[in-house]
């Protein structure tokens, strides 16, 4: 076809018409889903802090209780649906982190467990995994290095 | 034997029959606005099965099993089947058609294969090698959204631009005699790629092809814009449609006020939250078994312009950066 504009202009061109991301509403979701997730956790680590838990072991079963909500509702077919309202905010929390994990393992079941639940669990999750340990290790260098 | 019109276009002079026709679909597109016009709504999206993939292939078979039903034949009295879907290694198909006992030509055209499949029945009719041929196509949201997306279960946010992949299969039987709608006119689509890289972005990515072939099939036809009335294309979403109208009126081609778009069609996009609309090779195969030849054989419209839209990329390509080429076949279709 005699094309009037470059491919550049033609990606700015229909760039320029496509419809916008809601940003102002993504923010504001973000900030209520991902604040609702987190005043949960708050409460969960408030409650076992109460029973005499020490700190440290509160906030780790807090972790572990949320980890625990993300994959259920990941299971009830619900965390889809969170994650869609939310964006960010259900995403960033550790509850999408679990979400992350359950949904590829629970759709590749039908391909076994080795190659299919086993292989494919940390097809989302593995680059946040991978990034994340690496980051943790430069960090660790840097901390050593200032307060040696 | 047909006339060759153009370097794309051919006339079919014998002007195949389009004797028969089926559509069966999911839940979500039986409850959108050309609901009614589907011959069966499955509400369970794996249709008995387990898994996606044999539920697709169901979809297949059962659409193939109407086609015959509905055109009053059956399966030895088909000579070619032409058939493709969305899934690697194009299996609906393979798996769907394994037991049908007709010789078999799988396709992939992406979600152009409606218009591929009956570009190549209606020609092999047309040639006298067949006396009858089955055009069908399928494609299944959760195994599209499986192999080309994420997880379903994942709780990511969709771009505006998305388009949701439709669960169903549309087939047609393309025959010798009879007096249901004719095809007439083929233009076959060149490959063209301008550019896109966002493959959340298929609208973009598929509006010049679209435009490319309607331009083509106008020029080497010779025919008044005004013949046809109604120009449809495959799933360019609403933000393809609005692109390729544009791209056409530069061209001198105006027919903003016969145009539509499958993908636009077959969803409420409002209250099925389906963002730019729908999308995959049933988008086009069911409207067009669904609702289009249903008007033309109640001649409530007598002349349709069929241009299936495909986007021709893999989720690998898209990885390494590539970017998205695209195509587009139409089909003329008339009641004569």
């Amino acid at each position: 076809m005699e094309q009037k504009r470059t491919k550049e202009e033609y990606k700015k061109w229909s760039q320029q018409q496509a419809p916008r991301t809601p940003k102002a509403r993504n923010l504001i979701m973000a900030f209520f889903v991902g604040g609702i997730i987190c005043t949960i956790g708050q409460l969960i680590l408030r409650a076992l802090l109460n029973t005499g838990m020490p700190k440290d072991d509160a906030s780790s079963l807090t972790t572990l209780f949320m980890i625990f909500i993300g994959a259920f509702l990941t299971g009830l077919n619900v965390y889809d649906d969170i994650g869609r309202v939310g964006g960010a905010g259900a995403a960033i929390p550790v509850t999408g982190f679990a979400n992350s994990i359950v949904s590829p393992a629970m759709e590749y079941k039908k391909e076994g467990y080795v190659m299919g639940v086993g292989a494919r669990m940390f097809l989302i999750a593995g680059p946040v995994l991978v990034y994340g340990i690496i980051s943790s290790i430069v960090v660790g260098i840097i901390y050593y290095l200032v307060t040696r | 034997m047909g006339t060759r019109l153009g370097k794309q276009t051919i006339r079919l002079d014998s002007k195949p029959v389009i004797q028969s026709w089926a559509s069966i679909v999911g839940a979500k597109e039986g409850h959108g606005p050309l609901g009614r016009y589907f011959d069966e709504i499955i509400e369970d999206e794996y249709f008995g099965e387990k898994s996606f993939e044999r539920a697709e292939s169901k979809f297949l078979r059962e659409t193939l099993a109407k086609t015959l039903m509905k055109g009053g034949v059956s399966a030895g009295d088909i000579q070619y089947i032409f058939a493709g879907d969305l899934l690697n290694q194009c299996v609906a198909a393979n798996f769907g058609l394994r037991e049908s006992e007709i010789p078999f030509f799988g396709l992939y055209g992406a979600c152009s294969t409606m218009a591929e499949s009956l570009t190549l029945g209606s020609l092999m009719v047309e040639g006298g090698f067949a006396e009858r041929c089955v055009c069908i196509t399928s494609s299944h949201f959760c195994s599209a959204e499986k192999q080309f997306r994420f997880p379903l279960e994942f709780g990511n946010q969709r771009p505006p631009t998305a388009q949701w992949t439709v669960t169903g299969s549309g087939g047609v039987m393309v025959g010798k005699a009879g007096d249901g709608p004719r095809v007439v006119h083929v233009t076959t689509g060149k490959i063209v790629d301008m550019g896109i890289t966002d493959s959340n972005d298929m609208g973009s990515a598929m509006a010049p092809a679209a435009c490319d072939t309607i331009t083509a099939h106008f020029r080497e036809t010779n025919l008044p814009l005004n013949h046809y009335e109604l120009i449809v294309t495959g799933d360019l979403g609403i933000h393809g449609k609005n692109l390729c109208l544009k791209l056409l009126e530069e061209n001198g081609i105006t027919i903003g006020d016969f145009y539509d778009d499958c993908g636009v069609m077959i969803y409420d996009q409002k209250k099925q939250k389906t963002d730019c609309g729908g999308s995959g090779c049933a988008c086009s195969a069911v409207v067009l078994a669904g609702y289009i030849l249903e008007k033309l054989s109640k001649r409530e419209l007598n002349r349709v312009l069929f241009v299936a839209t495909g986007a021709l990329h893999s989720p690998i390509t898209v990885q390494q950066g590539e970017s998205i080429p695209a195509i587009a076949h139409a089909v003329g279709i008339e009641m004569v």
